[in-house]
């Protein structure tokens, strides 16, 4: 064990790096970056510990706003390059930042690899359901019919939902927030940093300018106590302004009930961040706004497994331990070798 | 007990050089067969180049010509360069090997084959008509060729039947009858191919005792059998004294990774994704964790090459290997690497193309994409090994003009180089040049940190992650000029463009002034790059020897070219450029020195023969 060296006391505002934010005025993307450097100080990391990777796309600006290191890198990569970093740095606290189109459409691959090898890091993925910095073409994410500057006659191609693929890619860590909510933003990146392997959280973000709206279901004061509902660990599903309904399980689906009428708090489905199967994280990821259901927000699922990273690093352990640490002139004659004398 | 031949019974004919082939189906071993002749080579002392020859499918149809493998060994008391022209003797196992192998084997050469394979449907699988091997077929074989009809099935069977193998198990010992036999006709000692089965097949005795048995009675045969009339001994060669290995391509350069990373004091990360015929570099550097080797197997090409940039910033020696298809898809990611100057290997094994083209055999026709095959103005420096134990050393300079010029660097290997082996001088570790890195440590009080702030060779500062208040930030972005902020300032991207070539450019100042073999000045130059070494350099001595005036100058360094090849150029009167591809290094000589050269280009997936680069030579010189 090193010895801990005291931290600095950092304030949010040492997180925020020399360079103007460049994206549109009203963005959701701002209200993330704010609550990331608030969270920053909160983490007990050294600064320079810190490394945020991102692709390409609106979102994928955010590690030139922080002051930590950072790479801005390739369209759907982020994940990958994060994989390389942290595999031989797994001192480094990683952090991904990537949108709908950067992580399910062109880096879609690498993002399922590397939540299946559960790789120490945290991706955010920015969704707002659009291509933003291209000028607004439909994403992966943008519903059935949604007409954009690619799609005049209405998206005719299913879209992905990204905790299901996540989970469906054996997951660790899954939540989702939203943009303006602040608090449960804060909360939610957090649970996502203290989270050992790979974090994946979905945050609802707005783009007011290509896609403005796509989710004021979810955040419009007056209507989101009943379009959305927020996951507590331990706790049966109860949402609704007045808290009075509640999600049951009817076979393998899951049904809105209205409480009282005979059916109480017991009767509901109750929460498990920690169920060894993910049949519930994935249920709950198929809620959706548009079938009627609330839309759970908070942490899916949490659960430990082993690192990739953590791993990799220990095979090289063992090895050395096996084998000792490698000779070079042991390595080169091996095999059969002869001599020719002088 | 000893095994070397010595059968007075026989006469003895002694030669300066011979080469084997060994060709089968894919499954009869005939790899194996040509690695154990060529080990035994080796060890007696020869000089050896070997050339394995094998299909792009792991199990063709059986019997089929497209199932057939193959593995040529050459071996001389003298120096030697290739695995020869022509083959001197040739092992088939099976009429489909026979069709496709014959035209190499020289007139009067030895043909050993495996008649029970002969068979109607053996015949029938490899397109005959008629049994090649009965007079009055298209060529009278047995005229032609010292034509050897073994029924190697039928005695491997009876030599193995006390293990009580099954037939199927029993059939799989002949190759180690064919070698016994081979081994006989050349004199050689049957214990290293004892010692490989006993480590091999130590598990199974019965297997290994029937494996050695069959290799002794194949060795038998040849003693006892009258119509084999000949022993021949090639001597051992003048080789310079040390300790020598027999090494692959695929290997040397692994050692030379590894060792690279130990002299720099850094961690060897390796992103790969398997292919043809770069595999051999993940599978030999994985064995190697214990010398602080991590090696990823990434979902694809481009997070191979993107998680190698992502090593790379993290601080470790970050290196890809792959082949044109995956070098293709990792494109976009060399221009990441060049844009944030960050230094690693990219290690490109060619094999012939366009797409999926040709997975297992030559060609040299990637040089093209190494030097251009980027979108914006994206030089990298490129350089290339000319053999198998070349490779070591290549890989090692990589990684030293990658540090300190902190730029991706390609190596250029080829299949021919990757999966040949030579005999190689075992280096010991203190000799080997360290490679100096500095990184720049934590920033003293407030000072800002500035990443792209240039040395002298114009390369940047490598800060890693977790030096405290070095804190930046890399982009694909163009960068501004110091800082590294995000600048699209028409100027600046003019000069950070005309700065990225001016650093590789400068990697000219630090390395070797090219070197001809022969006359310094003359008639012809021969300027050969990466694989096509053996076969030119054989080539020009040869005519030189034949009183011809030419040279041999073979490029390391393609990009930058050392400083003195220009004026090198106008020593001779012609300038011949033989390349396995329709002309690209001429191509970039055209360009650079406007200097008219001629090419030889052949891409049939197969090296150079040393005669025709001897004739093209002679009708120029
Ligand atoms: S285009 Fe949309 S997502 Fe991009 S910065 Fe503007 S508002 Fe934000």
């Amino acid at each position: 064990m090193s010895v801990e060296l005291e931290l600095p006391v950092l304030k949010p505002t040492d997180f925020a790096s020399d360079q103007d934010v460049r994206w549109c005025p009203g963005c959701g993307d701002y209200s993330i970056l704010a609550q990331m450097k608030k969270v920053m100080p909160t983490l007990g990391i050294a600064r320079e510990k810190i490394v945020f990777i991102s692709g390409i796309g609106c979102s994928s600006r955010f590690p030139y706003y922080m002051n930590t290191y950072g790479l801005h890198t390739i369209h759907g990569r982020a994940t990958a390059v994060a994989t390389g970093l942290k595999t031989v740095r797994p001192d480094l606290n990683v952090w991904v930042i990537t949108g709908d189109g950067d992580g399910l459409s062109i880096g879609g691959n690498h993002l399922m690899h590397c939540i299946r090898r559960n790789m120490d890091l945290n991706i955010i993925l920015f969704n707002n359901r659009i291509y933003g910095l291209t000028k607004g073409q439909y994403s992966p994410t943008s519903p059935l019919g949604q007409r954009t500057k690619s799609t005049p006659m209405g998206a005719i191609d299913n879209p992905l939902h990204p905790l299901s693929i996540a989970i469906g890619a054996e997951a660790t860590f899954v939540a989702r927030s939203i943009d303006t909510n602040i608090n449960h933003l804060g909360e939610t990146l957090k649970r996502a940093a203290a989270h050992r392997g790979t974090s994946f959280v979905e945050v609802y973000q707005n783009c007011n300018v290509f896609n403005d709206g796509a989710w004021d279901y979810a955040k419009d004061r007056d209507t989101k106590a009943d379009t959305t509902l927020e996951l507590e660990h331990g706790k049966p599903l109860v949402f609704g302004k007045d808290r009075d309904k509640g999600i049951r399980l009817h076979g393998l689906e899951p049904e809105i009930v209205q409480l009282g009428k005979g059916i109480n708090e017991d009767d509901l489905l109750f929460h498990d961040e920690k169920a060894a199967e993910p049949s519930l994280a994935y249920l709950l990821s198929r809620m959706r706004h548009e079938d009627g259901f609330p839309e759970p927000i908070g942490v899916f699922r949490s659960v430990d497994a082993p690192r990739y990273d953590a791993l990799v690093n220990e095979q090289v352990e063992l090895a050395t331990k096996e084998k000792g640490p490698g000779d070079l002139d042991a390595l080169f004659a091996g095999g059969e070798t002869w001599t020719v004398q002088a | 007990m000893s095994t070397v031949a010595e059968s007075p019974s026989k006469p003895v004919e002694t030669l300066i050089e011979a080469t084997v082939r060994f060709c089968g189906d894919s499954g009869d071993g005939m790899q194996l067969a040509g690695t154990q002749f060529t080990t035994t080579s080796a060890l007696a002392g020869n000089d050896v180049a070997t050339f394995p020859d094998f299909p792009a499918e792991i199990r063709a149809p059986r019997g089929t010509k497209a199932g057939v493998s193959g593995f040529q060994v050459h071996f001389s008391s003298e120096e030697i360069f290739t695995p020869g022209d022509t083959v001197d003797a040739l092992v088939a196992m099976n009429p489909a090997a026979l069709a496709t192998n014959l035209v190499d084997l020289r007139d009067g050469g030895i043909l050993i084959v495996n008649e029970s394979a002969f068979d109607k449907k053996g015949l029938e699988l490899a397109g005959y008509e008629a049994n090649p091997l009965e007079p009055g077929g298209l060529v009278d074989l047995e005229e032609k060729y010292r034509l050897y009809k073994v029924d190697m099935t039928q005695l491997t069977r009876d030599s193995v039947k006390e293990f009580g193998l099954g037939t199927k198990e029993a059939d799989r010992c002949r190759n180690f009858f064919a070698m016994g036999l081979v081994f006989w006709i050349y004199g050689r000692s049957l214990d290293p191919t004892m010692r490989f089965i006993e480590s091999k097949f130590g598990k199974r005795p019965d297997v290994a005792s029937a494996n050695t048995s069959a290799l002794k009675a194949g060795f038998n045969y040849g003693e006892t059998v009258e119509a084999i009339s000949t022993q021949y001994a090639v001597p051992k060669a003048e080789l310079a004294p040390g300790t020598y290995r027999s090494i692959m391509g695929n290997t040397a350069l692994s050692y030379g990774l590894i060792a690279a990373a130990k002299m720099s004091g850094k961690r060897l990360f390796l992103g790969a994704y398997p292919i043809t015929p770069a595999s051999d570099i993940l599978h030999e550097l994985c064995k190697h964790k214990n010398f602080d080797v991590v090696t990823f197997q990434a979902e694809d090409e481009i997070a191979a090459m993107t998680a190698v940039i992502g090593a790379s910033f993290a601080g470790a020696m970050a290196v890809t290997a792959s082949s044109g298809p995956g070098i293709a898809l990792k494109g976009e990611a060399f221009g990441l690497a060049v844009m944030m100057e960050l230094p690693m290997v990219v290690i490109n094994v060619q094999r012939g193309g366009p797409s999926t083209g040709l997975p297992t055999k030559t060609e040299q026709s990637d040089l093209y994409q190494a030097m251009y095959g980027r979108n914006g103005e994206c030089p990298m420096p490129v350089i290339a090994a000319r053999s198998p134990g070349d490779c070591f050393e290549v890989a090692q300079e990589a990684w030293r003009l990658a540090t300190r010029y902190m730029t991706p660097v390609f190596l250029m290997t080829d299949g021919y180089i990757a999966n040949g082996s030579e005999p190689w001088k075992v280096p010991s570790a203190a000799s080997l040049p360290k490679i100096e890195i500095e990184h720049p440590g934590p920033a003293a009080n407030g000072e800002k940190f500035l990443p792209y702030k240039r040395n002298e060779r114009l390369a940047r500062p490598w800060a890693l992650p977790g030096t405290p208040g070095l804190e930046h930030r890399l982009g694909g972005l163009e960068k501004q000029d110091v800082t590294g902020n995000v600048s699209y300032d028409h100027n600046n991207h003019q000069s950070m463009t005309d700065t990225r070539a001016a650093k590789i450019a400068k990697i000219a100042d630090d390395i070797p002034a090219q070197t001809v073999d022969g006359p310094a000045t003359g008639d012809l130059l021969v300027v050969s790059w990466g694989g096509t070494y053996g076969s030119c350099v054989s080539a020009v001595r040869s005519a030189r020897a034949k009183g011809k005036s030419v040279a041999h100058a073979h490029l390391r360094y393609i990009n930058p070219m050392p400083k003195n090849l220009g004026d090198l150029f106008g020593s001779y009167k012609k300038i011949l450029v033989p390349e396995l591809n329709s002309g690209q290094l001429r191509t970039i000589l055209r360009d650079r020195y406007l200097v008219d050269a001629i090419g030889f280009n052949k891409m049939q997936g197969k090296p150079f023969s040393v005669a025709e680069l001897v004739e093209i030579i002679n009708s120029l010189a």
